[in-house]
């Protein structure tokens, strides 16, 4: 019983450290957000103004309202093939190799893909802009939302879908009225993790984007902020960032979770 | 009662090499109780599932009241399957899974409300109308599935193995309460059932079937009285086997004994074959019965207890199987039957049959 409880205690000690390590220095960060003087190590009493002078700052707002827009439509895109391509793998059996394939977008490096992306656009002569950044999020959201659109289906009873026309409705009904809401929670977690891997993606972003600062994203302004030293403004933008995103995740899983309890 | 409601004519359907449905045909008729029964692999789903709609045979023909639907598709056929895993729509409460068949439909919600209130009263499913089916037990969800396709007042109601799912006793309760409610509706349920005992209790006629083809088709009655080969005689109720040879109306015994029983097959002399007696028909005594014209001694091997009667097992001379005799409690206590003693049974000639095959 003795070792139990001290390679228990040993265990729990080493989950603490873990959590230390991994949201001390964003805490840091949040807590510095709302320092008064203009330093990123000196505490100086507590003050909203940095939020403030951050929704006053055109390109922030600017770059904000860009993010927004690639994350609402590549969100909405990823969704929607993401999830009949997993209703299709799943009917369909695909083969381990395919089924890798349909992974690979979710594994193979940022950096790989963002040039990939690019030189591809340039061999087409596509136009950069809001507009290939947003297709360029599609292609590795898809693989996030068919995955856990999938799982959702794992437990999926076909046998409704043939319940639901053996009583007469035609296949796009037995899809709205049936096969769409038992699978809707699945759906959701995915377009939530969808939107937040949108909405903070910088590497690809960064390489498909247009010129000038019609295509510019939350990331890329951060970034271009920093290299003029990190202020209190970017460690306020960089929580409302990671705000939303905690929530979105967080919010995801529940959902996820939700049916199946 | 006569008329027909489905015509299965030469259907062939095969799944690869295997051959599911054997060119089977087949007459449904208006109103009556009718079983597929089988052991797995048989074809019965394949069949039905060809009925509903949702297998199309390779060859052959399904007609509906004299109508072609081989070719119409599962949601516009006026049939309705009962799936063996109900397939309840898990999202909505079990007013609004009755309810669904009948908005398809496009009926004034006035009539939905009114045949969705009247099957859930006819199922006895008042108290669980608002609940979802993960809320439910099994035998509550079978009702719902039941009042989900009854609610259509299909021309046939098809069940794949429809009380699979629950436990002996509900079984025996829903085997009556299914009888009840296809009288009620007055129209044709086809159930398909790898339990022999379901299909006895339930049907008004059996198909039973081995390898896609129908083995025999008849009333329980004559499926367990008269069965047409060993196949049949064998997965309906149990059976004793006597290995011999055919001969007419009689079977010889290695032993030289000669035991007499009906042959309906042709009389072709001198078969190897097996005549085929029930257990209750056996009568068991100490010494040799005169009042039944057949008869073997064995010795006891083993005797079973099940409360209201007694399993007897018998070894007979050079016979491989085993003879089983049924005792009733009151009996066995006045022969007092112990392991090792050698007995007597004997059966009238109507109830042997020779069988050849």
């Amino acid at each position: 019983m003795r070792n139990f409880s001290s390679a228990g205690l040993y265990l729990n000690t080493h989950l603490k450290l873990v959590y230390v390590f991994l949201y001390v220095p964003i805490l840091v960060l949040m807590v510095l957000s709302f320092n008064k003087a203009g330093l990123p190590t000196v505490w100086s009493g507590f003050s909203t103004e940095w939020y403030g002078k951050l929704f006053e700052n055109t390109a922030i707002l600017n770059a904000a309202k860009n993010t927004l827009i690639v994350a609402v439509i590549s969100t909405i895109l990823s969704s929607t093939i993401g999830t009949l391509l997993a209703l299709g793998v799943e009917k369909a059996k695909v083969s381990s190799g395919l089924d890798a394939l349909l992974f690979a977008p979710m594994i193979i490096p940022d950096i790989v893909l963002a040039i990939a992306l690019l030189s591809f656009y340039t061999m087409l002569e596509f136009s950069l802009g809001l507009h290939s950044i947003i297709l360029s999020h599609v292609v590795f959201n898809i693989a996030f939302v068919c995955a856990v659109v999938r799982t959702r289906l794992k437990n999926f009873d076909y046998s409704v879908i043939e319940a639901s026309e053996d009583l007469g409705a035609s296949s796009f009904t037995t899809f709205r009225r049936i096969t769409l809401p038992i699978i809707f929670p699945g759906v959701l977690a995915g377009s939530l993790l969808a939107f937040t891997l949108s909405i903070d993606e910088f590497i690809i972003a960064f390489f498909t984007a247009g010129p000038g600062s019609s295509s510019t994203t939350l990331p890329m302004q951060i970034y271009s902020m920093i290299r003029f030293g990190v202020t209190p403004e970017i460690n306020a933008m960089a929580t409302i960032v990671m705000m939303v995103s905690f929530t979105l995740v967080f919010l995801s899983q529940r959902i996820n979770k939700g049916i199946t309890n | 009662m006569n008329t027909s409601v489905i015509t299965l004519s030469n259907l062939n359907k095969s799944f690869g090499a295997t051959k599911a449905i054997d060119n089977v045909s087949l007459e449904l008729k208006e109103n009556e109780f009718f079983a597929m029964l089988g052991p797995s692999g048989c074809g019965k789903t394949t069949l039905l599932r060809t009925i509903a709609g949702f297998e199309t045979p390779d060859d052959g023909a399904v007609l509906l009241a004299g109508e072609n639907i081989t070719h119409l598709r599962a949601n516009k056929r006026p049939i309705n399957l009962m799936f063996q895993s109900y397939a309840l729509f898990p999202h909505m409460t079990v007013e609004k899974n009755i309810a669904y068949g009948l908005e398809m439909e496009n009926l004034p919600q006035a009539e939905i409300d009114q045949r969705v209130s009247d099957i859930i009263t006819m199922t006895q499913l008042e108290k669980f109308a608002d609940r979802k089916p993960d809320q439910l037990s099994g035998g509550q969800r079978q009702r719902v599935a039941l009042a989900r396709a009854l609610v259509k007042k299909p021309k046939v109601l098809l069940l794949d193995e429809p009380l699979g799912a629950l436990d002996k006793k509900l079984r025996e309760q829903m085997q009556l309460e299914l009888k009840r409610l296809q009288m009620e509706a007055g129209i044709t349920f086809v159930i398909v059932t790898h339990d022999q005992e379901e299909a006895l209790v339930m049907a008004d006629r059996i198909a039973l079937m081995k390898d896609g083809k129908i083995a025999q088709l008849g009333s329980p009655h004559e499926l367990y009285e008269t069965p047409n080969s060993q196949f049949v005689a064998n997965f309906i109720g149990h059976m004793n086997f006597f290995a011999g040879v055919i001969d007419g109306n009689s079977l010889k015994l290695p032993n030289g004994d000669i035991l007499s029983g009906v042959n309906e097959q042709a009389a072709t002399p001198a078969t190897a074959g097996v005549l085929a007696v029930r257990p209750e028909r056996l009568k068991v005594s100490r010494s040799h019965s005169h009042d039944l014209a057949n008869g073997v001694s064995g010795k006891i091997v083993n005797i079973a207890y099940h409360g209201q009667d007694l399993n007897v097992h018998l070894a007979v001379d050079n016979q491989a199987n085993t003879i089983l005799t049924r005792i009733s409690a009151c009996e066995a206590e006045k022969l007092k039957l112990s392991i090792g003693e050698e007995i007597f049974c004997s059966w009238a000639t109507e109830h042997g049959r020779l069988l050849t095959q």
